[in-house]
């Protein structure tokens, strides 16, 4: 089907190109993103420890960043990374995918890493591969997702995730008992469910709300992310027409879910976050929402991983501790942000 | 004056075509010479009914259930008993804020729905649907983007999705790529570059009109709604009542006798993907405002409720047969078990079994329903 009109053709031709070039333009002008400068949370080496020892190459290895705590996570780590003149930092494609996180983490073995910091997509899947390493005398950081076996790592650092639930319902359990609320409505907004880390602070919440005499109603869970928060909270909010409390796990979700409680106008209850994003202290401190507080799972442990990773690679211990060995274990505490002490947090937030 | 009889010389049009008794004897020529060839006025009408007469008459019940409105009626039964259900174990199902509640949360999948249903009524299929979406609200929701306003986010996420729908559609048609793997590829680098451009982080909305959009309701209903049915109708009436529809349900049909009848149909094609491209964006702008946010996280595995909805509708998947309002019932089926499951307090696993069951049972009743009625 062959124009008839030749020059009309042309001028509609050099129209569409004319318009194409122009929308593109526009849409190339749109991508600049200056990101807020978060500021990673990174600690400087104090007293012996802050002498250069051997120089030491750390492997690092994580979960792809699909919300802003595991994005954190990698900024810390590389962040405290530079800070050591002593440290070659070695991280590897990050990837939510075991097989190809098994991968990558084989290629660090096969390098001959002198440290090697791994947060697992799943503890259990990937302790025979900590166990590779161990064996092949590279001593391994578990960070915070535990290996399922002791034999798989050096020294495992991560938060406190029963403490995390039991802190959250604490808050709750204080705040409703100063109201003197009778027979409460309590909800709670997991993440991901199949994860072990969700169960912990499910329990612990569930069992910190018993030491109060309440019980938890209305349970659902989302996905970390705010999509699945603001579908989640906005049927949750339907089946409970009236709540008392809600415990949110995890501060990115928590996006969705205050935009779904927004959306539903509803302001008879007040919330509790997880996590301690930026965006969440910030509303916090506002104190124009239903967030009154939230329970800390900080990211800045990643930091504290490579600051271990550094000490077992020099063979060093701890600086305020007698022994001259680091411990097997730490477990950090989970500490709750109100709006009385937001300020002195808001620095460590990261951003979602 | 429609005349029936058949012309001579045109023969075995149909088998067991009518002969030309159906001419009143009254207005026939005094057949003293052999009758002059008279073209038939009405070939079409005469064509029909003997293809009607050639076709086999299926069972009432298959008949029913095959035709345009029987196949929706399946679906409107399976909405109806979730609702029995939803009234019989929960409280506050029936309560309108609920109800309204349904509706936003079907209204997103719902607009990609419409999108999708297109492309697979044409004959090929969108994979990408989920990931363009979450590429268009990352791209309307950069801080430069934002910085110019709400109708430059507006305008970026449609051409965003336009522009992604028109290299899916351009690969198609003329690169000679399977819709399949075109739209996979797709699907996999606008998430890479969704998460390239966010670096991975959520951008929040601070546009005030856009964040609006989900908490404005007109009338008592949100215009999440509104924008829902707006698309839904442009997209009946494009679908039913223009030439563009009838071309798509031609070229899903039977493409090479719609390229000899003289349909484009590389060119139907491409603007099949671009209006699919054009609802992703749409969608994009909508979840943008509802969950405040610009994620790479947006849309995974929407496409495959997409097209659970549209295949459930009664769509069929090799294309050339379903309909708009099948596929938005699928939508609604699925919305409404979420929600009563989450009005229980069930968990989600049970409820995608649930989900997996009931696309297998629709599929069923369509396939069963046609074989019966094509004998």
């Amino acid at each position: 089907m062959s124009d008839p009109h030749p020059l009309t053709a042309g001028l509609r031709r050099r129209g569409f190109l004319i318009g194409a070039l122009g929308v593109g333009a526009t849409l190339t002008a749109c991508t600049s993103n200056e990101a807020p400068a978060s500021s990673a949370n990174v600690a400087v080496a104090a007293g012996d420890n802050a002498v250069a020892g051997t120089p030491v190459t750390i492997g690092f290895s994580a979960p792809a960043a699909d919300h802003g705590w595991i994005a954190a996570i990698a900024n810390n780590a590389a962040a405290q990374a530079g800070q050591y003149p002593d440290v070659t930092f070695e991280a590897v494609n990050p990837t939510n995918d075991v097989t190809q996180q098994i991968a990558a983490v084989d290629t660090l073995i096969t390098k001959q890493v002198d440290a090697l910091v791994i947060l697992p997509n799943d503890g259990s899947q990937l302790t025979s591969l900590g166990r590779k390493a161990m064996a092949a005398g590279i001593p391994v950081i578990n960070l915070d997702r535990i290996f399922d076996s002791p034999l798989a790592y050096r020294t495992w650092i991560g938060g406190d995730n029963y403490g995390m639930g039991v802190s959250a319902g604490t808050y709750v359990g204080e705040q409703l008992k100063a109201k003197g609320v009778t027979n409460p409505v309590i909800g709670e907004i997991a993440g991901i469910d199949s994860l072990p880390l969700t169960q912990a602070r499910s329990q612990g919440f569930a069992d910190a709300l018993t030491s109060y005499g309440f019980a938890l109603g209305p349970r659902q869970a989302a996905d970390f992310t705010a999509q699945g928060g603001q579908r989640v909270t906005a049927n949750l909010l339907q089946a409970a027409p009236k709540l008392d409390a809600l415990w949110n796990h995890d501060d990115d979700q928590g996006i969705g879910v205050l935009a779904a409680i927004s959306q539903a106008a509803r302001t008879e209850f007040f919330m509790v976050g997880g996590a301690g994003s930026a965006n969440a202290m910030r509303d916090i401190k506002a104190d124009n929402t239903v967030l009154k507080a939230t329970v800390t799972y900080s990211p800045s442990m990643a930091s504290s991983a490579i600051a271990l990773a550094r000490l077992v690679a020099q063979n060093k211990g701890m600086g305020d501790l007698v022994e001259k060995e680091v411990p097997t274990s730490i477990t950090l505490a989970s500490a709750t942000i109100t709006k009385e002490n937001v300020d002195t947090y808001l620095a460590l937030g990261f951003e979602s | 004056m429609s005349d029936h009889s058949a012309a001579p010389g045109v023969t075995g049009t149909a088998p067991g075509a009518a002969p030309p008794a159906s001419a009143p004897p009254a207005s026939a020529p005094p057949a003293s010479a052999p009758p002059p060839a008279v073209p038939a006025t009405d070939e079409r009408g005469r064509i029909e009914k003997a293809a009607r007469a050639a076709e086999p008459r299926g069972s009432t019940l298959g008949r029913l259930l095959d035709s345009g409105v029987g196949r929706n009626l399946g679906l409107v039964a399976v909405l109806v008993l979730l609702c029995v259900v939803g009234v019989a174990t929960a409280d506050t199902f029936a309560t309108t804020s609920n109800l309204l509640t349904i509706l936003t949360s079907a209204s997103i999948i719902g607009v990609i729905t419409v999108g999708v249903t297109f492309v697979i009524i044409g004959g090929g299929i969108d994979l990408s649907v989920g990931k363009v979406m979450a590429l268009a609200s990352v791209w309307a929701t950069t801080v430069a983007t934002q910085s110019f306003g709400p109708v430059v986010m507006v305008f970026c996420a449609l051409a965003v999705g336009a522009g992604a729908g028109l290299v899916n559609g351009l690969l198609i048609a003329y690169g000679r790529i399977v819709p399949f793997i075109v739209t996979l590829a797709m699907l996999i680098s606008a998430q890479g570059l969704a998460e390239r451009i966010s670096g991975r982080r959520s951008q929040i909305v601070t546009d005030p009109t856009i964040a609006a959009i989900a908490t404005t309701r007109l009338l008592g209903i949100p215009l999440m709604v509104y924008i829902f049915a707006a698309v839904v109708a442009v997209g009946w009436v494009l679908l039913n009542r223009t030439t563009f529809g009838r071309r798509t349900f031609a070229i899903g049909g039977n493409p090479e006798a719609a390229r000899l009848a003289g349909l484009d149909v590389r060119r139907h094609t491409i603007a099949l993907y671009v209006l699919s491209g054009l609802c992703c964006g749409i969608a994009a702008i909508m979840i943008a405002s509802l969950t405040t946010t610009g994620s790479s996280t947006h849309g995974t595995l929407y496409e495959l409720d997409a097209i659970a909805a549209v295949i459930i509708g009664g769509t069929l998947l090799t294309g050339g047969r379903g309909t708009l309002i099948g596929s938005i019932l699928g939508v609604l089926v699925f919305t409404t078990i979420t929600n009563l499951f989450v009005l229980n307090n069930l968990e989600t696993e049970i409820q995608n079994i649930a989900k997996g069951v009931i696309i297998v049972i629709a599929v069923l009743i369509q396939t069963r329903a046609r074989r019966s009625s094509s004998g």
